[in-house]
């Protein structure tokens, strides 16, 4: 099977981001790049699945030429091969539709992504793209078995695929909801359904061979006018320092009267 | 507490790729596992098949042999990244990618190469290097056990001590005299040498002051045999010329590993300054304390440096092998001397365990002493100095 991964190019989740004095956008300048953690894991179970069922893994970025590195990572974990769509920051809905037409020429039997991606939050390029390509979606995958489990350790997949059907164990409130949908689909990948692997270092040394193909956003014929605009960003209020009570008393009276939360 | 610290840069340079997965797996897998390695002596077999999976013992050895191939410079700047945690990871995997694998990578016949170094290169086999004696160190042209020859082989017999890797190890690179015990150095033979073969005794591990988790142990060679196509490159009499070849690229890697030593105690010892409160604020704000730390960093600036450069040179064919000695003497200094400013920096608590600088204090003394003492490198400097022309 042929499996399309996204991989989104993202701050660095351990370190702080700087919003601009303006609140315009954020500090680049000594910022560090990662892959899209929960992308990781979509690269992490098409290798598996491909592992399985024979296959190739196809991993795209939109973004600036240094998305290239992020790619590589994906390519260094065991993807065949990479696109780059060379594009300025896109909204949700016009990735989706980057997105498609990229289906569209690749065939893909499976479209897998990171259910959201750690810098915006927005969770909803893979609903859309579904949407747009009138196929069956299967968001927040999960692992029934669990992280721990010895299906994790064999690196086992999450998604059962068999007879042109994935079934997907899908993380709800309170619970997990099993589905199964009819391939060619879209699955975004929720935090619990793998432990995305190392990239060996020989692997690393492999991906610098491996081809990425570099598409300029303007040649693909989409329309890419943001329909969602960033009005403004703000840092969270700064936390007050707290306060000693001198028994039990104060304390329960201050959460009665003061907190109101008992 | 230990194991928490998040490695800073340690320079604004562009890192390669393969030194950030390097990093990665230090930060996210090997710290955690710190305190548990110091407690158990022991590095969890887990970790050893995790480090396999991930490259790192054919860092050195050629692609065309399964390997890495990384050059001296990239080696160096892996085991920056390497030195900034327990010293015993590097350890499983330090002998295939130095002196275990190197005599026979640089001297050893093609057949040799071919036998060995693809699975040194993985991992499955792990190759340890057998020069030390009981009465053999710094003059290590003094080798006393004994390579009879006898027939279409040789009958090694002899005792070696402090062997890293010992216990672990499927080829020993076995330095033994088949000339008289008068030939010194040119007596020396270097063979690559089956730990399985019957007469191989391995010793107890040895309690150590430090480096816990790192084992070395006594061999025993009692009346084994090995044929004569083992002596590594086929002829007699050169064992010594690759056992010196090997030291300058070992001497390079433990300087390496000070400079991400001396990394984590500085930046332990930052992080310690910054949240002890004494006389009602930040123990960093005393300027007795920031001396300390200035003076740390800044010879962590100058070993870093020295150690790239070095290895940059040695990478383009260009540097004197006493330049070696220089990083490894400066470095392993400097590296005891960045430590105990971390102790004290930390008070009492330095000299409890809970704390990682505790652990570095102790691990930072063995760095004097292994690949050559100080003393042994100030001979190979001033003689470097000394020589005409």
């Amino acid at each position: 099977m042929k499996i399309l991964v996204t991989v989104k190019r993202v701050t660095d989740y351990e370190r702080k981001v700087k919003i601009k004095p303006d609140g315009s956008g954020f500090e680049t300048e000594g910022m560090n790049f990662v892959p899209n953690p929960f992308d990781e894991i979509a690269v992490e179970e098409a290798l598996r699945l491909t592992k399985e069922h024979g296959g190739d893994v196809v991993v795209v970025s939109i973004g600036p030429n240094d998305a290239t590195q992020q790619i590589r990572q994906a390519l260094a974990m065991g993807a065949q091969r990479g696109i780059l769509v060379q594009a300025g920051e896109l909204d949700s809905d016009a990735v989706a539709r980057v997105l498609q037409k990229l289906v569209e020429k690749e065939n893909p039997d499976l479209v897998l992504m990171g259910k959201q991606a750690t810098d915006d939050d927005a969770n909803q390029a893979g609903q859309l793209l579904a949407g747009y390509l009138g196929w069956p979606q299967a968001t927040f995958a999960s692992k029934t078995e669990g992280l721990e489990s010895a299906e994790e350790k064999a690196q086992k997949p999450g998604v059962k695929v068999a007879d042109g059907w994935a079934s997907v164990a899908r993380e709800a409130d309170g619970g997990i909801e099993t589905i199964k949908v009819q391939l060619p689909a879209v699955i975004t990948t929720d935090l619990r359904l793998n432990h995305p692997r190392f990239a060996s270092l020989p692997g690393i040394m492999k991906a610098k061979k491996k081809p990425i193909e570099e598409i300029p956003v303007a040649s693909l014929g989409v329309d890419i006018t943001p329909k969602v605009r960033v009005l403004k960003y703000e840092e969270p209020p700064a936390r007050l320092a707290g306060v000693k009570v001198a028994d039990v008393d104060e304390l329960v009276n201050k959460l009665k009267n003061e907190a109101k939360v008992i | 507490m230990p194991g928490e610290g998040v490695p800073k840069e340690l320079d604004g340079d562009e890192l390669s790729e393969i030194r950030l997965a390097v990093r990665r797996f230090v930060r996210e897998r090997l710290i955690p596992h710190e305190a548990q390695v110091e407690d158990e002596d022991e590095v969890p077999e887990a970790l050893v098949e995790e480090m396999k999976a991930l490259g790192l013992f054919g860092l050195s050895i050629p692609e065309s042999y399964g390997g890495l191939g990384l050059g001296l410079e990239e080696q160096v700047g892996v085991y920056e990244e390497l030195g900034y945690t327990s010293p015993a990871f590097r350890s499983v995997f330090g002998t295939n990618v130095g002196i275990g694998s190197l005599g026979i990578l640089l001297d050893g016949t093609e057949s040799q190469r071919q036998a060995y170094l693809p699975r040194l290169a993985t991992g499955e086999l792990v190759g340890s290097f057998a020069l030390t004696e009981p009465d053999v160190g710094s003059d290590a042209a003094a080798v006393r056990t004994r390579a009879r020859e006898d027939g279409d082989s040789y009958v090694l017999d002899g005792t070696k001590r402090y062997i890293t890797n010992a216990a672990r190890a499927g080829v020993f690179t076995v330095m033994a005299r088949t000339g008289s015990p008068a030939s010194r150095g040119d007596g020396v033979t270097a063979f690559a040498v089956d730990a399985h073969l019957p007469g191989i005794e391995i010793g107890a591990p040895e309690r150590k002051m430090g480096q816990r988790g790192a084992k070395v142990c006594d061999v025993i060679f009692d009346g084994v045999r090995v044929p004569k196509s083992s002596i590594i490159g086929g002829v007699p009499g050169q064992g010594f010329k690759t056992a010196m070849k090997t030291l300058d690229v070992g001497r390079l890697h433990v300087a390496a590993l000070c400079v991400g030593a001396m990394q984590r105690a500085l930046d332990e010892a930052a992080r310690f300054a910054q949240t002890r409160e004494q006389f009602g604020r930040p123990i960093a704000e005393f300027q007795l304390i920031q001396a300390m730390l200035a003076d740390s960093s800044t010879e962590l600036l100058a070993a870093k440096t020295m150690v790239r450069a070095t290895a940059a040179r040695f990478d383009r064919g260009k540097a004197p092998s006493a330049d070696a000695s220089r990083c490894k003497l400066f470095a392993t200094e400097a590296l005891g001397r960045v430590a105990d400013r971390a102790v004290q920096i930390h008070g009492g608590a330095g000299y409890i365990a809970d704390y990682a600088v505790e652990r570095i204090y102790r691990d930072a003394r063995l760095f004097r002493l292994y690949e050559g003492t100080s003393q042994i490198q100030q001979l190979i400097i001033a003689r470097d100095v000394l020589s005409p022309g």
